[in-house]
Parts: structure tokens; C-alpha cells; sequence
């Protein structure tokens, strides 16, 4: 399953190849367009009116509501924001924990992985069913013997309980999407290996990890995605506003009362702005592997 | 493994080893965590001193607790928004821009629109809830746009009314969850042998009759992922209620997962929290059951 999903994104490009000949054009094709874009619009619309009244100024609201283009650029909403909530600490906390958890979650899935796919240990099948069915149960049923935990070893509060926790879970996801993969090594190569007297730790490090590199990167770009938008736990675990995530600001957020149109806009915004970014540096992953992310 | 001398069972445990730090994670992170979960759900208990024994007594207040009735009623509800709406319009859409927007139009635009519709799926749920919030609101842009258009009387305070507020959110749900049945649905297309349609389309099959004859059926095992797997999301709603309605107003958007959170973290009933959360787990992991034994079987064929 998860080498056939991995690889969709390629075999949609490549049945394209040859479009059908001898095909009507008619003007009914105009209205389906239409309709198409009317619907994207529809969907994007939010972004537009976000962007657009992040950049007015209160008076020009008020004057000229919502839908009107900005009579100038104003960023003094978008400023008073990032200062507000401190977003400057909030995207180095969600880049730091989101960061740590893709490489301790990807280290784990990769070692899990190993003894799984290459060493076809015993009792695998029934280790994956359960280290699914650990990520598939709502986090609420694992969330308050975390805080009381975390409260015992003084953990609580700090980030450190998040992304122990989160390389936790999603390295139980990552091993069965990286055991699927290992599942189909090519052997030749680790027994060529072997022969060579290359141990077995040689082997994961010297052999396996170069072949794998390009899984291990899309994977660690899915923990870091995923783990930007966690909520529930993070919301618990992180009290203090120095600590907190970008997600768990823009949650409490509504709580704060912004009066402000424009300051709510320009939350939104900047709320929007990093997965915009990380939308178009990783689009090809994303969208590629949105079938292996179904079960999250 | 091909060489079959006896060394195989020591090289097997030798792999064992790599498994070690894995197991530990999850045995203190997920599976201790879920038993303690189990255990606290019969007992009494406020977070501090010590646990009392309770037997089944929170799964009978459960029975008879209108608002762990209601947020169940309300999961079925957004199962609509999470699952068959998103799942009609996604299936529409992907065989419209599957084979008729790319086929006329071109491979880039059809790409290019299925990454719009995707757009919102990857963006945290926390920030949408912000940016409907804001669009929501009595003086936001949805009432606006209503009068703009000469349909002032439709103004509602959208997600401040207990009459309105479900379908506020449901929408909200519904905005999230297109681009994903899309994409899934998208890749499954790409499966499908043009030939079918081809003949189909010699025959005079017209495209309401394609998407229903060959395009559905063969997407059959994509819709069966998509709907379950949403539908275990469904359960887990959580994110844009806190951020919308905060399960209000008067109880009108409480959904099982907040409910949760309220009596842990705010009444401090933590084993009547917890038993909330056992049944939440009960049904996801049946649902999951389904999910995984259909797997295997798409494995094994």
C-alpha cells in the first residue's frame, strides 16, 4: 500500500501522456470551466479576504467594509499582531519542536523500521496493527495520564514533553509507512554487504539510510507538517505564552477578543503565511502523500 | 534469509535490539497512557490524592448525561460534513477535473485547481477557525456580502446562534475536507484504463452516466478509505469547535472531544473524562478494525 501511494503522484503525470484524439470542442466546455472556477474561488475566497484586509488600515475598514481593495498599504494591524501575541517566539518554539520531532520521529521509524522490513522479526504484522491503532484512537484517551506525567518529571511546560510525545506518535506511523518500503529491499545489496563483513549497524548506516534518503526526507517533511498543526496536546502540555506554538496561539486567539477586524485578518494571516510556504516548497510531497496520511 | 544455515534465529534477535527504543517510546506514550486512561475511567477523581474505586458508575452517569448524548448526536451530524458531503463534491470534482478540465484544458490547469481546492486541508485547523471566525461574526464579511447581494434578512449571527451555529462549523468542516477526498480520488483516477472511457464514450455514454457506470466503481476502493477514515475523524472533531464555538452556544456545537477536554482540564472530573474517552475509543477502534482487515485484503490481491 504504501510504495503504490507513495509513487500516485508520478503515474498521475504519466498516463496524461497521450490525450484522446478526435475529441469534441464545444462551447459547453466554456461553462464548465466556469463552474469549476467559480467553485475555486469559492474556496480561496477566504485567503483573498484575509490577505486583503490584513493590509488596510481601521479607518478604511470601516469606511469601505471588507470587500473593497485597500485604498493603501497599511501594516500596522499585522504589526500590532506579531507583537501582541510575540510571533516572533512562537514560530522559533513551532519551528523547534516541529523540527526536533521530524528528526527524532524519522530516527525511530527508521531503527523500528529496520528490525521490521529488513530483519522480518517475528510478530511484525501484529506490531504494526497495534502501533496503528495507537495513532488512530483519539489523543483525549491518552492526554491526561501525558499531563500527569509530564507534571511528575517536571517536563510540564516545556517543550521537550511535546516532542518526546510527537516523535512518539509519529514515529509509529512512520515505521509502518518505512517498514512497507524495507519490506522490498532489494537483499542482494545487504548481503553483498555482509559478506563484505559489514556489521549490522554498518549495514542501516553505510547501505540502507543512502538508498532510503529521499523516503526519510518526504517522511520528516510530513512530521514536521503534521506536528506544526498539532493542537489538543500542545494546548495542554504548554501553558506559558513563551512556549507556546504558532497553532496554539492563533487557538486561544478567539479568546482574546480582538475588536479589531484587521487584527483578526492579519492573525489569519500570519497564521496562513508559514503553510503557504511550506505549500510551495513541498507541494509535490504533499499532495503525493495525502493517501498514507489518510489514517492520521 | 535465502542461506538457511542455524545462524538465522540469532541474526533475527539481533534485530530485536533496534526495536528497543521504539517499544519503550510507545509503551510510555501511548500504551501506558491508554491503560491508565481504561483505569481512571472507573474511578472518582479530581488530579490530586488518590483515585477512588467506582466501578461502573461514570458509564451510568454517561447513559444518563444529555450532553454526552447530545455530542454524540452532533458527531453523526458532522459525519455529514466530514464525510458525504465532502465525498459528493470531491468524487464531482475529481472526474471533472479528471477527465474533462484536463483533457480540454490541459494537464497544468487541471493540477493547478485540485492544489487550490488542497489549500485548505494542509492549513492548521486552529487558523481556519480564526479566518471563519472573523467571516462568521455579526459584523463579518458572510453578513456583509448577504446585504451587499439584497439578501440582508438572511443575516445570522452564524456561529453565536444555537440554531445556526452547527451548520456554521459543518461548513467551516466541509471547506477543510474537499480538497482532500479530491486528491485521494485524483491519484485513484489515474488508475483507471482511458479505454474504459473511450468505449464508454463511443457507446454515447454521456458524463453523468460515465461518472456513474466506470468512474465510481472503480474508485470504489478509494471512497471506501476516504469514508472511513473520515468518519474516524469525525469522532475526533476538536480544533474548530474550541476555536468557533467552544461547544456552545448552549451546547449546540459540543461534540465528545470537547466534552472531554471540559471535564478534564475544567471540572476536573478526571474519570468521568476519561470514561468519555474510553467509549470514543471503543468506536474508533472498531472503525479501525474495518479499515485495517480491507487493507490486507488490498494487500493481498
Amino acid at each position: 500500500m504504501a510504495e503504490a501511494t507513495l509513487s500516485i503522484g508520478d503515474s498521475a503525470a504519466r498516463s496524461t501522456a497521450s490525450p484522446r484524439r478526435g475529441k469534441r470542442r464545444s462551447p459547453f466546455r466554456w461553462v464548465v470551466l466556469a463552474l469549476v472556477i467559480v467553485l475555486i474561488l469559492g474556496t480561496l475566497f477566504p485567503f483573498l479576504l484575509a490577505l486583503v484586509n490584513a493590509v488596510k488600515s481601521g479607518v478604511d475598514y470601516a469606511q469601505n467594509g471588507p470587500l473593497s481593495i485597500p485604498t493603501a498599504l497599511d501594516f500596522s494591524a499585522l504589526i500590532k499582531f506579531w507583537n501582541l501575541s510575540d510571533f516572533t517566539r512562537k514560530l522559533i518554539n513551532s519551528v523547534t519542536i516541529s523540527a526536533a520531532v521530524a528528526v527524532f520521529g524519522v530516527l525511530l521509524s527508521l531503527l523500528n523500521a529496520f528490525a521490521i522490513g529488513i530483519g522480518k522479526v517475528r510478530g511484525s504484522r501484529a506490531i504494526l496493527i497495534i502501533l496503528l491503532l495507537g495513532i488512530m484512537v483519539p489523543q483525549e484517551s491518552i492526554v491526561y495520564p501525558l499531563y500527569y506525567m509530564a507534571k511528575a518529571t517536571g517536563l510540564y511546560d516545556s517543550q521537550l514533553s511535546v516532542i518526546i510525545v510527537f516523535a512518539v506518535l509519529q514515529s509509529a506511523f512512520g515505521t509502518y509507512l518505512l517498514s512497507s518500503v524495507l519490506g522490498v529491499f532489494p537483499r542482494e545489496i545487504i548481503e553483498a554487504a555482509e559478506i563484505d563483513g559489514a556489521t549490522r549497524w554498518q549495514v542501516l548506516w553505510m547501505v540502507v539510510v543512502p538508498v532510503l534518503r529521499p523516503t526519510l526526507m518526504v517522511v520528516g517533511t510530513f512530521f514536521f507538517i503534521w506536528t506544526w498543526n498539532e493542537f489538543l496536546i500542545p494546548l495542554v502540555m504548554l501553558v506559558s505564552n513563551n512556549n507556546q506554538t504558532v497553532s496554539v496561539a492563533m487557538g486561544l486567539t478567539r479568546g482574546q477578543n480582538l475588536s479589531d477586524p484587521t487584527m483578526q485578518a492579519a492573525a489569519s494571516l500570519l497564521g496562513i503565511a508559514p503553510t503557504i510556504i511550506f505549500f510551495l516548497i513541498f507541494q509535490r510531497t504533499l499532495t503525493r502523500g495525502v493517501v498514507v496520511g489518510a489514517i492520521k | 534469509m535465502a542461506v538457511g544455515y542455524g545462524a538465522a534465529p540469532t541474526q533475527q534477535r539481533g534485530y530485536y535490539l533496534y526495536l528497543i527504543p521504539g517499544a519503550l517510546g510507545f509503551i510510555v506514550i501511548v500504551l501506558g497512557p491508554q491503560i491508565a486512561n481504561f483505569v481512571l475511567s472507573f474511578t472518582v477523581w479530581k488530579g490530586v490524592g488518590l483515585p477512588r474505586w467506582a466501578g461502573l458508575q461514570n458509564y451510568q452517569r454517561l447513559l444518563q448525561d444529555d450532553q454526552f448524548w447530545g455530542s454524540m448526536i452532533h458527531t453523526l451530524l458532522f459525519i455529514i460534513s466530514m464525510t458525504i458531503i465532502p465525498v459528493l463534491i470531491g468524487l464531482v470534482l475529481a472526474a471533472l477535473l479528471f477527465d474533462y478540465i484536463r483533457e480540454q484544458f490541459g494537464e497544468q490547469i487541471s493540477s493547478l485547481l485540485r492544489a487550490g481546492f488542497y489549500l485548505p486541508q494542509i492549513l492548521p485547523v486552529t487558523t481556519a477557525g480564526v479566518l471563519w471566525g472573523w467571516i462568521l461574526s455579526p459584523i463579518g464579511v458572510a453578513n456583509i456580502v448577504l446585504k451587499a447581494i439584497g439578501l440582508g434578512g438572511l443575516a445570522q449571527n452564524w456561529i453565536g446562534d444555537a440554531t445556526w451555529a452547527l451548520a456554521a462549523v459543518s461548513l467551516v468542516i466541509v471547506w477543510i475536507q474537499v480538497g482532500y477526498c479530491l486528491v485521494v480520488f485524483m491519484a485513484g483516477l489515474s488508475r483507471i484504463d482511458p479505454s474504459l472511457y473511450e468505449a464508454a464514450q463511443l457507446d454515447g455514454a454521456g458524463w453523468w452516466q460515465r461518472l456513474f457506470a466506470i468512474t465510481v466503481p472503480m474508485l470504489a476502493p478509494e471512497i471506501f478509505v476516504v469514508v472511513l477514515t473520515t468518519m474516524i475523524a469525525a469522532l475526533k472533531v476538536f480544533a474548530p469547535v474550541f476555536v468557533l464555538t467552544a461547544g456552545g452556544p448552549d451546547n449546540a456545537t459540543l461534540v465528545p472531544s470537547y466534552l472531554t477536554y471540559y471535564h478534564f482540564f475544567t471540572t476536573q472530573r478526571v474519570g468521568y473524562a476519561a470514561a468519555i474517552a474510553v467509549v470514543q475509543t471503543v468506536i474508533t477502534v472498531a472503525l479501525a478494525v474495518i479499515f485495517l482487515r480491507f487493507q490486507s485484503r488490498q494487500e493481498a490481491t
